[in-house]
């Protein structure tokens, strides 16, 4: 069974009733709008449900058991008690940037929805700038963010504004360079090409293998644009009690709620579309249709390391946090790109064979992460040195 | 037909966020009716079939700039203020001075003669772009990273602490 057909038959039957050729491609892009729209929201529902179980399971408690089986039902009645809540405006609030904020900050996750190919040619819109669209939408909810916690007109609000900017900056960077190395191994920014271009035995073409230490640098990257712990200060509940969203109630609240898990789910499928293959596995040749089975899987896969990682790790202090991502990161991202950079160009000036330039690429790969680890633990053990030797002048070396 | 028709809603709304932009009385609007001009923009390249300027519109403009804009604005005296009126009267001589920029610009832009392309897009326009930057455009695209390189160290040498 192919999706594309599908979606060719679809287009002739319409042909044939005697639409216009415009009419039909208006239909046609209107219905899968409301086809990604409703795979979006439904998704939200489940992955409210996965992400409290898996954090109940791993912190040894049940996670949510009452609603329905296994909880089932318990984001449904959660939304429903949000609809009926009381929806509260601050007096002093700034009514319309106030009222625009919830819409733009899932705005800017829908729009993502549009550019990840599920299956092979099975993607909203299959642009030729695909990768550059995903960082320029996501750029517009820290926007969303800082309207949020500037209209509101409240200190903590204002404060975790403030944080937005720091902390989601600051991470676009790192976060900007390793997306860059798929673009470049591939050759296009277009996503379906960058998945197709990771064919090969059995998932050995993906480029996690190639490129373990980009892919972790887009994980740890990842975990503070997604805003989960242990980067999670935005909302940071001992410091400033809920961040930029703490005057929103009711919908306006499940709006932020709503944007925060599709968010996270679309950087696990941009994970998956850039370094884990996307819609590629065994057979997918043969039932294209298999590609969205694969993509899903693979997208779930990751989601469940960002839930396992938040609910394990503490939370880390700002300053850490700036440091870590301007001291170790960035500089990290820049020495991958440009290493992967000059492989790829003398690979194709000399004309090596294709695995060669694997080999070479793995091996760089595994020296940024091991120069990049001496160094942070030659770091830490100064760190405890000094501790050690002054216990009264708590004046302690910078990263 | 409909293209003209979407330009015009398009085109209007970049205009009157552009006015937004200068009339607002609060800065914080202000700085949202640029967001505004800025995205109408990108929407305007969208619609020329130029998506690589559309999508760097988005992450330059509004990604970084007017992020950094609106960042500065909160760090600045009463954030938290209904309204921040002009702290000087000169806002008619700005207005000449725009409306004599504006006179200008239109008269050249109508003696102009505009290069005519043909209207097809080619299909490897981002690689042409990409190559134009380090083939033909190298020296202007270089020299312009090494300004940004030299605003980033005056900045940190400006903003760093002074131990002794």
């Amino acid at each position: 069974m192919d999706l594309r057909a599908i979606g060719e038959s679809f287009i002739a039957w319409l042909q044939g009733l005697g639409i216009p050729d415009g009419w039909v491609l208006f239909i046609n892009w209107l219905v899968g709008s409301v086809l990604i729209l409703g795979l979006a929201l439904t998704l939200a529902l489940a992955l409210i449900w996965l992400e409290r179980k898996l954090a109940g399971r791993i912190q040894d408690r049940l996670g949510p058991n009452r609603v329905g089986p296994y909880g089932l039902i318990q984001p449904i009645a959660d939304a429903l008690k949000l609809l009926t809540k009381e929806d509260i405006t601050p007096a002093e609030a700034d009514r319309i940037t106030y009222n625009l904020a919830p819409i733009i900050a899932v705005f800017h996750v829908l729009m993502l929805f549009a550019v990840i190919p599920f299956a092979d040619q099975v993607v909203g819109a299959n642009i030729n700038v695909g990768v550059l669209y995903l960082m320029a939408f996501g750029a517009l909810g820290t926007m969303a963010m800082l309207m949020a916690g500037w209209a509101s007109r409240n200190k903590y609000a204002l404060l975790g504004g403030f944080r937005v900017v720091a902390q989601l900056l600051s991470y676009e960077i790192p976060i900007a360079l390793v997306m860059m190395i798929p673009v470049l191994l591939v050759g296009s920014l277009n996503l379906n090409d960058i998945a197709s271009g990771q064919g090969g035995l059995f998932g050995l073409g993906w480029f996690v293998w190639i490129m373990p230490a980009a892919f972790l640098l887009y994980f740890i990257a990842a975990l503070a644009e997604g805003e989960r712990a242990p980067f999670d200060l935005l909302e940071a509940e001992s410091e400033i009690v809920a961040g930029y969203n703490i005057e929103y109630s009711a919908m306006k609240f499940a709006w932020f709620y709503l944007a925060f898990f599709l968010n996270t789910w679309i950087l696990s499928a941009i994970a998956t579309t850039l370094f884990l293959g996307g819609w590629q596995g065994p057979f997918v040749d043969k039932i294209p249709a298999l590609g969205v089975v694969y993509f899903f899987a693979k997208t779930f896969f990751m989601f469940f390391l960002f839930a396992w990682v938040r609910a394990t790790f503490p939370r880390l202090r700002i300053d850490q946090m700036m440091a870590f991502c301007w001291k170790v990161l960035v500089p990290m991202g820049l020495a991958l790109l440009l290493g992967a950079a000059i492989i790829v160009k003398m690979g194709a000036e000399m004309s090596w064979p294709g695995y060669m330039t694997n080999v070479l690429l793995l091996v760089m790969n595994i020296v940024v992460l091991l120069v990049m680890l001496s160094l942070l633990g030659r770091y830490t053990r100064t760190l405890s040195e000094t501790k050690n030797k002054r216990l009264f002048a708590p004046e302690l070396p910078r990263l | 037909m409909v293209g003209q028709i979407l330009f015009i809603i398009v085109a209007a709304i970049t205009l009157l966020m552009a006015l937004g932009t200068v009339v607002a009385r609060n800065l914080f609007h202000a700085a949202l009716f640029l967001v505004g001009v800025f995205f109408g923009i990108a929407v305007l390249f969208i619609m020329l079939e130029a998506e690589f300027l559309g999508a760097a519109q988005i992450i330059i403009y509004i990604g970084a700039i007017a992020t950094l804009i609106v960042f500065a604005i909160m760090l600045s005296k009463n954030v938290m203020g209904k309204e921040a009126g002009a702290y000087n009267r000169q806002w008619y001589l700005a207005m000449g001075g725009v409306v004599f920029f504006f006179l200008l610009m239109g008269w050249l832009l109508i003696q102009m003669p505009f290069a005519q392309v043909s209207a097809e897009v080619p299909a490897d326009a981002i690689s042409q772009i990409g190559q134009g930057f380090v083939g033909h455009f190298v020296v202007p695209f270089e020299v312009a990273s090494v300004l940004l390189l030299v605003a980033l160290v005056g900045a940190i040498m400006l903003a760093r602490e002074r131990n002794s």
